[in-house]
């Protein structure tokens, strides 16, 4: 025990460098798939006839094994950050697409005509009614992707993207236990205090009129 | 606008949803500052009339006229801000209060905060719920009867000069329903608007109405005064509809 706290000690300044690299390629590639897949969503939901072939076609990149969708990266963009933020991206895709998707369109569509016959414009009906009420069901696949991304983003060591996967690999290099953990841990507690942090958001922004819907 | 242009008019209207004609060269003049009662048959064409008038449905053929202008001609939205409507399945927004329920168009329309505020709680003592109580709830925190009434009182928060009301109170128990039928009726008398007014009730219809128009597979059967129905039905199916025994009462 005592060696666990002196090596951590000693390792603490590159732990923190490790942690912020990782931190930095989740929330980029979660950001950018938010930024893809809300919009996507969205817009499925008034062609719903594409919806199941564009929905389908994402959920096969599901199928792809986390290490070999980074490996097929190598040989169009090399290794690095930018390589592994675009294979990260493509994992986080789905959750938020089909959340998105389902949480917009399953908005009832007697508000919606409500909210035309009172005069609201497209937008207005999007902005004011269909995503206040779809929200919570898109924060939780946001929350879902959160924690997937950063757990395989230990992965992204494999293409020198950097991050705490480089601490674990070393660790695993040397058979050092210690190691192993100063880069596990941080990684699983990333994940719980994210996890944790997107719950109470989520929370925080759902309006009374809808808890009695979104308990659990 | 002058006196007598009519509040809509239905000029050789066809509308067809893909099997068949649900309206066909239907003609129909609503005179402006009066209650006018649609009854008829479940699927007789009641709703569609009605959201002809706010382009929420298109005619595939003839004219819609909203105090004389051709509503293709208009921009629908604005169009939709200056004619009140209160939908049959209520569709009350479950993520505002109250008060964000009732103020909707007027926010939409960009009024002042402060004017709001007025206007809510005036609106809200109309349908006969106490503001202080309400204004702050969400819809699911009231019961059908009363959601029904912010449905109402959302529709008048523009002080819209035409009105479309879909079943607006058939969730209401009896007696908040005759009572917000008289506030109906004065609300007419004080302020002059004229109220499009879907109902399965025949009591309603025939209680509130100037005009009542009996539709049936989208024809008119017949249209008058209520008195004018009663004392000469124009067939059997008008005396059936509105309930034989009516008509004993009537002539006794
Ligand atoms: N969107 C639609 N697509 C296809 N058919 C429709 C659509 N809306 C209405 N109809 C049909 O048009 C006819 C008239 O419908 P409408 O809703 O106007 O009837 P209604 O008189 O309001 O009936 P109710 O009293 O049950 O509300 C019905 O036969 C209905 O099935
Ligand atoms: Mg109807």
């Amino acid at each position: 025990m005592d060696q666990f706290w002196n090596t951590l000690q000693a390792d603490w300044p590159m732990i923190l460098q490790k942690m912020g690299e990782h931190i930095n390629l989740s929330l980029i590639s979660v950001l950018i798939a938010c930024l893809i897949a809300v919009p996507t969503g969205i817009i499925l939901t008034a062609y719903k006839r594409v919806a199941n072939t564009v929905i389908t076609t994402v959920s096969v990149i599901q199928t792809i094994p986390s290490l070999a969708l980074f490996g097929f990266m190598i040989p169009f963009l090399g290794i690095g950050t930018k390589p592994a933020i675009i294979a990260l991206t493509l994992y986080a895709l789905l959750p938020i697409l089909q959340n998105t998707y389902v949480g917009i369109g399953g908005v009832n569509q007697a508000l919606i005509e409500a909210g035309t016959g009172m005069g609201m414009t497209r937008w207005q009906i999007l902005w004011m009614v269909q995503l206040p009420i779809a929200r919570s069901v898109i924060m939780a696949g946001v929350r879902l992707v959160a924690v997937q991304t950063i757990s395989m983003a230990t992965i992204a060591t494999y293409i020198a993207a950097g991050g705490l996967g480089d601490i674990i690999t070393r660790g695993i290099a040397m058979i050092n236990t210690v190691t192993i953990m100063e880069g596990a841990i941080p990684v699983s507690l990333l994940v719980i205090v994210v996890n944790l942090l997107l719950l109470g958001l989520n929370k925080l922004l759902t309006p009374k009129g809808l808890r009695q819907y979104t308990r659990n | 606008m002058g006196v007598d242009v009519a509040a809509v008019q239905f000029k050789q209207v066809t509308k067809n949803y893909g099997s068949g004609n649900v309206l066909e060269n239907f003609d129909l003049t609503i005179p402006s500052g009066q209650i006018v009662t649609i009854i008829g048959p479940s699927g007789c064409g009641k709703t569609t009339l009605l959201k002809m008038i706010n382009r929420l449905i298109e005619p595939e053929s003839g004219s819609v006229l909203v105090e004389g202008q051709e509503v293709s001609t208009l921009n629908p939205v604005e169009l939709r801000r200056n004619i009140g409507y209160v939908i049959q399945q209520i569709g009350l927004f479950p993520h505002m209060t109250i008060e964000q329920n009732i103020s909707i168009v007027p926010r939409l329309k960009g009024e002042k905060k402060k004017d709001l505020v007025q206007r809510t709680e005036e609106l809200l003592q109309l349908i006969g719920l106490d503001p202080q109580q309400f204004r702050s709830r969400y819809p699911h925190e009231l019961s059908g009867g009363q959601q029904q009434r912010i449905g109402v009182a959302r529709a008048l928060a523009s002080n819209p000069s035409i009105i479309l009301m879909d079943e607006p109170f058939s969730a209401l128990d009896p007696i908040s329903r005759v009572q917000l039928q008289k506030e109906l009726i004065k609300l007419n008398e004080k302020v002059q608007k004229t109220i499009v007014f879907v109902t399965h009730d025949i009591d309603e219809a025939l209680k509130i109405a100037d005009q009542v128009i009996l539709l049936k597979d989208g024809f008119i059967i017949q249209t008058g005064t209520p008195a004018n129905l009663l004392e000469a039905p124009a067939s059997d199916f008008v005396r059936e509809f509105l309930g034989a025994e009516r008509f004993e009462q009537y002539s006794i």
